[in-house]
């Protein structure tokens, strides 16, 4: 394995880690504040037909991913009304809008453009387009650090960039602001909350839409960074994976960067050695695939240690009367 | 008897007249749904031609689930429809089990065998219409490698790739031709992102045609090669309008013969097993304006050289299914 090779399958994992990453920390901010959060599926899937279909429609991508958060943010505010302003069942709610998600994308998708819940091939401006950062004329001449930062740094849609920036923002905001702290209070201990004369309800509906807001991003970057227009069921799964890196990660901002790059390093893998052979031992294919669904349950049953959510989850709130 | 009720009796009778007359035939697609681009919506135009055609009526109905087979096909023959077409080699076992419960209604299944007093199985050869397009595939190539993406990994996929990988091998004996698949689950067939990466993973491995024989997942293929600069080839329909001047070609099945042709026969269709090779039609490659420019007329020469010699017999393209393993990998 050369060099050039090591970053190619690199390159390929941040691509790939960019909407884990997105819905990994969507889902932390959420179950941090006590909202446990399924639906991450449903609202990527909501963000990527609406982003799809804007962009395809408008031919421009920045209304498409309003557009995508709109839609996810939409999906938000059904699940925050069904369970913290209902005191619903969060699983339940989370789990309806998984299937609303695909269920509505498909139906409006056939009705708008009649092509079986696909959005039209997006062109041009429909699409993000790849950044190539200053420099790398500069750096194009020095050895293993030129090509780094060509191949690996550079040459990215600009949410990848934004991914990696909402990392220490979501630290920032969680560990060192007086917002952050409620709102991890609220899903520790949300009476202590209310005592101190702080809304538990509005903290819950702040936090479950930033968890919107950042689907929301997720899902446009699948169809309109990734690909170029929404198919149906194009999250395959990416959203229930992003759930795994967020207990992997134990519903910390720096660790769910790790947990999703090693999702994306495993996916990159899989997609580039499909049969390994190790001097007479092929391995086949299909280990390769299964591979980060194993490892998932190897991690999360035994390397992680004690993953502790936290401890208002998945309870509504009900004030003492 | 009062006058509603006359009228309500010959509403009736009406009506029962309508249903013993109108025998419609059916349409079942398998999973990927009938907007798949590809071979679902292949056979979906097929019906459209023949109910323009005829100005006939046809049911249809849209599997979501595997779990659906049995069931679909049993509503179908419930339903009075005769004959039924189904999509899809999984189907296979749905109609060795729904076919001999109902004797007197005609199925036709589309890419498996099926013995049966009532079933028409109709089988394309796809390894030879891939053979002509991996010939194509190493004519224009100009690093040494080319590739192909498959969706799921089952050995009718696989029959396509060996047949791409003869076919190279053919013009360049010597070129590399790396073979991937999607995944192992049906969710192969819709992953446009996952391809998207196969296929700039196989880019930057040396390849500049890539063939994907993916349905849905092929989508995110084809554009990734348009994006890399490189030729891609598109399957059962033709693809060569999805990115102009940038698809070398499409492998076609002509599914859409097949459908149409069981339509036009009608309740008394003959069964039995009907092969779509190149000799009958049943498969091909795409010329259009779209790919004009790409395929010269000497490459076009050699394919068409190709295929006569195939459908005299000169040339024998080996069909991975009949023995899992392929001359050419």
């Amino acid at each position: 394995m050369d060099f050039m090779t090591i970053l190619q399958i690199l390159d390929s994992t941040l691509r790939l880690a960019t909407p884990l990453l997105f819905a990994c920390l969507a889902g932390m901010f959420s179950e941090r504040a006590g909202v446990f959060d399924i639906g991450l599926e449903g609202k990527m899937l909501a963000a990527a037909f609406l982003s799809g279909a804007v962009a395809a429609v408008t031919l421009n991508v920045w209304l498409g991913l309003l557009a995508g958060v709109a839609a996810s943010l939409m999906m938000s505010g059904i699940h925050g009304i069904a369970s913290i302003t209902f005191r619903g069942n969060q699983l339940i709610s989370g789990v309806a809008i998984n299937f609303l998600a695909a269920g509505l994308t498909v139906l409006i998708g056939q009705h708008w453009f009649a092509l079986g819940g696909r959005t039209p091939a997006l062109l041009g401006g429909g699409r993000f387009e790849t950044i190539t950062l200053p420099g790398v004329e500069a750096l194009s001449g020095v050895p293993y650090l030129g090509p780094l930062y060509a191949e690996l740094i550079s040459g990215h849609t600009i949410l990848v960039y934004v991914a990696l920036l909402c990392v220490p923002v979501s630290w920032w905001l969680l560990y060192r602001t007086r917002f952050g702290l409620r709102l991890r209070a609220v899903g520790e201990n949300p009476a202590a909350v209310d005592t101190a004369g702080v809304s538990v309800v509005t903290l819950r509906f702040a936090a479950v839409m930033i968890c919107g807001l950042l689907c929301g991003l997720a899902g446009a970057y699948l169809a309109t960074g990734l690909s170029a227009g929404f198919v149906k069921d194009m999250t395959a799964g990416r959203g229930f994976i992003a759930l795994a890196a967020l207990i992997f990660a134990k519903w910390r901002p720096w660790q769910a960067l790790g947990a999703t790059l090693l999702f994306g390093l495993l996916e990159a893998l899989s997609n580039r050695y499909q049969n390994i052979d190790l001097g007479g031992v092929v391995i086949p294919v299909q280990v390769m695939q299964a591979l980060p669904y194993v490892l998932t349950v190897i991690i999360l049953a035994g390397f992680v240690g004690k993953a502790i959510p936290p401890r208002a989850g998945g309870e509504p709130y009900v004030k003492e009367r | 008897m009062t006058l509603m009720h006359k009228f309500l009796g010959a509403a009736a009778a009406l009506a029962l007249s309508a249903g013993m007359a109108a025998a419609e035939p059916a349409l079942i697609f398998d999973l990927g749904g009938k907007f798949d681009k590809s071979f679902n919506e292949a056979a979906h135009n097929g019906a459209q031609r023949w109910a323009k055609e005829t100005g006939g009526t046809y049911k249809e109905l849209e599997m979501q689930s595997a779990a659906q087979r049995v069931q679909f096909a049993r509503r179908m023959a419930e339903s009075g429809a005769n004959p039924i077409v189904v999509m899809g080699f999984q189907n296979m076992e749905t109609l060795k089990e729904v076919a001999p419960e109902y004797p007197n209604t005609r199925f036709v299944l589309i890419d498996a065998v099926v013995e049966a007093p009532n079933v028409r199985s109709v089988i394309f050869t796809e390894h030879e219409g891939s053979y002509l397009v991996g010939m194509l595939a190493a004519m224009a190539n100009k690093t040494g490698t080319i590739s192909f993406v498959g969706g799921m990994d089952i050995p009718l996929i696989t029959a396509f790739a060996c047949g791409y990988a003869q076919g190279a091998k053919a013009v360049k004996p010597d070129i590399k031709v790396i073979v991937n698949y999607t995944g192992d689950t049906p969710a192969a067939w819709n992953d446009p992102v996952k391809g998207g990466e196969i296929a700039k993973a196989q880019i930057s491995q040396g390849s500049d045609v890539v063939f994907a024989a993916a349905g849905g997942t092929g989508l995110g293929v084809l554009q990734a090669a348009a994006d890399g600069g490189v030729l891609s080839i598109g399957v059962d329909s033709n693809q060569n309008y999805l990115h102009s001047g940038k698809v070398l070609t499409s492998m076609l099945k002509l599914v859409d013969n097949a459908v149409h042709q069981a339509f036009s026969d009608g309740p008394e269709l003959e069964t039995g097993v009907v092969l779509m090779n190149l000799a009958a039609g049943g498969v091909g490659y795409a010329l259009d304006e779209h790919n004009a420019a790409l395929v010269s007329d000497e490459m076009k020469a050699k394919a068409e050289e190709a295929k006569a010699a195939i459908i005299a017999g000169t040339i024998s393209v080996h069909d991975y299914r009949t023995d899992s393993t392929c001359p050419a990998f």
